[in-house]
């Protein structure tokens, strides 16, 4: 993939990102500390009854998903800025030669007419598939989304929908990003009733929970990691398959304390697992939310009711973030069984910063602490 | 699939960078027919860098080096033409431009301009009187609805703005569609959800209307690009007013449609208002037809006062949407002549002379009633009896309309999805549990009962 990393939005960013990605998840030099940032990731196994597997990255299983989605439904188009390439983080490369460029097309650079233009295809029953080429660059399509997609079947009575729209947008921490390459979006979305928003954790989730969205009949809003994109390898199912939306998982299970992220915090969260049972042998149950809205409260409550304590972690910033939303339906539903007020480890209540970033991140360590305070409370 | 066409040709990404569409603005009567040309323009054919010519050879323009600094300045005193075919006394101005529309058909179009006419009058009174919360009327735009809804073909696609029922009245919406709308009864399709006027309806193929300004355009744009795939032979048209042109919407779909080759037809009503805001203070170069060429769109301007040159202007745009999968853009020049809604005074911000004078000299249905008196297809007395009858249909669709209940109020949570999520039933539970307990707070009365 030699033609990636130069790849980053002419005017915004002059510098390459996936190529930087790449090397920060790999080995770098001691003397650049970033521990902040640094995650391992830890592949998943599939379901043996989604059949064969091969080996893929994130944005490799992104691809192999609207190939599918491709390959399955005549009506489906991809479009957004600088997809017939291959795109700017390899997500469609190979597409527009398999199935034709009036399937896999450039828009002009503007988010606003990329919304409405999905919205109008899939008013006609078409699935339109929309990149936003970094979930910073949404809001512009703000308007489109919360007061279009998201209310098409509700205003006119079910007589017209756009329920065949997906917009795909990466998302998230990068390491160098800064304000306009590294934003978690998702809170915004979660107060818009209509559409749905869902974010992957690794490759597997990826590919089943975007065809989930894509054949999904509501719009649905899917948030790619981009840190993942090359980090996160694991054996993903070559062919269709889908995982279910508004349903959270337990990835891992635990006893005393509830963790629920999403994304990359959900691997972060892998990691302060096996700390808090190595160090303070505290059994951590880890949920991955990976609907946010309609999100799965029940497999939460549930959980918070076995634990007593939760905690969750999010990247975006706390005030308005999603956790409060969590943090009080949990409070509602739970009160007699909390044990300790509900933690909440998210960025800080600043735009995102560029060298500040390790300090930024809700990383293990301040995860790790808010399990602490959870037990000793 | 003949229709779909690779949009960059077989040559890929960096080819196209080097081409862009040939600086050919020159504004084309649509009316003469498809142009055989254009599409040679469009296509993308082998670039070689000529190095030994002095020619330009910037990748985003086509044209001549020039020695002189003269800046191009926008000629606003010579604008684009208004494209006309019957005169203010009903009279076709040039023969050949005749529509040749049969007694019928002009009788179709004369009936529902003076039918939406005399709807607008009688909902405008009932908003006055409380009966309805909103209303918007259509005064003086009756013939840019009927002009271009007769047109179309039945299947093309409407996405409208709000100021567009004639186009709905045309393709068979009923009288009592439209009262159920106004009232949000039992019956309205959309289930009593948004404001009065917000009309739409899947079988007539008139997408559902929305508050939100020029959000429809970009669309609009995108249906149109599915209609082409689909192969059907189809075009869609936007309505928009002057005001929405200002929406960055509007460019987005200006620009989406020209780039993606999408069959459609962007219908500017250009009545002089944006609400208060004149269209002075909303633009400075050539009105909105003025922008069609600097986004390669095939452009004309109409007087929309005329039902006959919208009627031809509409006719021709579609043969160029449809035939050479491109987008058209129309500018029918027309005045509103009512307030912009029932929540407007418009004698705060223009005078009534202006608007007597539009009311009086100008109107799309004298106009088209001249015609009609001078092909002695009408007279007074029938005049009399079809707005007699024309009123009675109104005030008992009105009357029916009004009689009838809401939806069940546990609808409130149906269609914000497809299926009803959890917590939304969980809410509607809440609701209903609610509103049992304090039955007496709410106007359970207008509403129909829960089915369960």
């Amino acid at each position: 993939m030699a033609v990636c990393g130069a790849l980053v939005r002419s005017g915004r960013l002059s510098r390459p990102i996936c190529g930087r990605t790449l090397s920060l998840i790999g080995s770098r030099p001691a003397s650049v500390k970033r521990m902040a940032s640094a995650l391992s990731y830890v592949p998943e196994t599939a379901p043996s009854d989604f059949g064969e597997t091969t080996k893929m990255n994130l944005f490799q299983s992104i691809n192999s998903a609207m190939d599918v989605a491709l390959a399955t439904d005549p009506t489906a188009v991809i479009f957004g800025e600088d997809v017939a390439f291959g795109g700017v983080f390899r997500c469609t490369v190979g597409l527009a030669d398999k199935y034709g460029k009036d399937r896999v097309f450039n828009t002009p650079l503007c988010e606003q007419g990329i919304a409405g233009f999905g919205i109008g295809m899939a008013v006609m029953g078409a699935t339109a598939i929309a990149e936003i080429q970094f979930a910073d660059y949404i809001y512009p399509a703000f308007d489109q989304i919360v007061n279009e997609a998201a209310k098409y079947r509700y205003r006119s009575g079910n007589l017209f929908d756009c329920g065949r729209l997906t917009m795909r947008a990466p998302c998230g921490a990068v390491g160098h990003g800064a304000l306009y390459h590294s934003q978690s979006p998702e809170a915004f979305f979660a107060h818009v009733p209509g559409i749905k928003v869902v974010i992957p954790r690794g490759p597997i989730q990826a590919k089943g929970l975007l065809l989930a969205c894509i054949k999904d009949d509501n719009p649905c809003i899917f948030l790619e990691p981009k840190i993942l994109y090359r980090a996160a390898v694991e054996h993903v199912p070559v062919g269709d398959f889908t995982l279910p939306l508004t349903s959270a998982e337990v990835v891992v299970e635990g006893k005393d304390v509830t963790m629920v992220a999403w994304g990359t915090q959900v691997q972060v969260l892998r990691e302060v697992c096996n700390m808090a049972q190595e160090k303070l042998g505290v059994s951590c149950e880890l949920i991955d939310l990976r609907t946010i809205m309609p999100w799965d409260s029940e497999t939460v409550i549930k959980s918070v009711n076995k634990t007593g304590r939760l905690l969750v972690a999010h990247e975006a910033p706390l005030t308005g973030g999603f956790a409060a939303e969590i943090a009080s339906t949990v409070q509602g539903e739970c009160f007699l069984h909390l044990e300790a007020p509900v933690e909440r480890v998210c960025g800080y209540d600043t735009p995102f910063p560029h060298i500040f970033e390790p300090f930024y991140m809700p990383d293990k360590w301040r995860c790790f602490e808010a399990v602490k305070k959870l037990i000793n409370y | 699939m003949a229709a779909m066409r690779c949009m960059l040709g077989v040559r890929g990404l960096l080819q196209h960078a080097f081409y862009r569409n040939s600086a050919s603005f020159a504004v084309r009567n649509v009316h003469a027919g498809p142009d055989k040309t254009p599409r040679q323009d469009r296509q993308m054919s082998s670039q070689t860098l000529d190095l030994e010519e002095d020619k330009p050879q910037f990748p985003g323009s086509r044209s001549e080096f020039t020695k002189k600094l003269e800046f191009i300045t926008p000629d606003v005193y010579n604008g684009i033409p208004v494209y006309r075919v019957l005169d203010r006394q009903g009279k076709i101005i040039e023969a050949d431009q005749d529509p040749k529309l049969s007694k019928e058909a002009v009788y179709d179009m004369y009936h529902k301009m003076t039918l939406l006419n005399t709807m607008d009058r009688i909902l405008y009174e009932s908003q006055r009187q409380g009966r309805i919360s909103f209303y918007m009327t259509n005064y003086g735009e009756e013939a840019t609805h009927m002009g271009s809804a007769a047109a179309l073909n039945p299947g093309d696609v409407v996405f409208g703005q709000y100021r567009e029922a004639g186009v709905l009245m045309y393709r068979g919406f009923t009288l009592d569609q439209f009262m159920n709308q106004c009232y949000g009864n039992n019956e309205d399709v959309g289930r009593g959800r948004q404001m009065p006027v917000h009309y739409g309806s899947k079988e007539l193929n008139f997408v559902t209307i929305s508050s939100p300004l020029g959000t429809q355009m970009p669309q609009a744009s995108g249906a149109a690009y599915a209609l082409k795939r689909s192969g059907k032979r189809l075009c869609v048209i936007c309505y928009f007013g002057d005001g929405a042109a200002s929406e960055g919407d509007a460019h987005a779909a200006f620009n989406f449609a020209a780039t993606l080759e999408c069959p459609i037809i962007f219908f500017c009503r250009n009545n002089g208002y944006a609400i208060s805001t004149p269209t002075s203070e909303q633009y400075r170069g050539d009105g909105i037809a003025a922008r069609g060429p600097s986004y390669g769109m095939a452009t004309l301007r109409v007087d929309g006062n005329d039902a006959f040159a919208v009627y031809n202007a509409v006719k021709a745009a579609r043969e160029l949407a449809v035939n050479e999968n491109r987008p058209v853009l129309i500018e029918a020049m027309t005045y509103r002549i009512g307030h912009h809604s029932t929540s407007d005074d418009s004698t705060a911000y223009r005078s009534v002379d202006e608007v007597n004078y539009w009311d009086k000299q100008d109107h799309p249905i004298g106009r088209l009633r001249h015609y009609m008196v001078s092909q002695g297809w009408w007279d007074m007395e029938k005049e009399k009896a079809w707005m007699k009858q024309a009123r009675n249909e109104v005030m008992q669709a009105f009357q029916r309309a009004e009689k009838k209940k809401k939806p069940p109020p546990s609808e409130l949570f149906c269609d914000t999805y497809k299926e009803m999520p959890p917590h939304l039933q969980q809410q509607r539970e809440q609701m209903r549990k609610h509103v049992a307990q304090y039955p007496d707070n709410y106007p359970l009365d207008n509403f129909e009962k829960d089915r369960d």
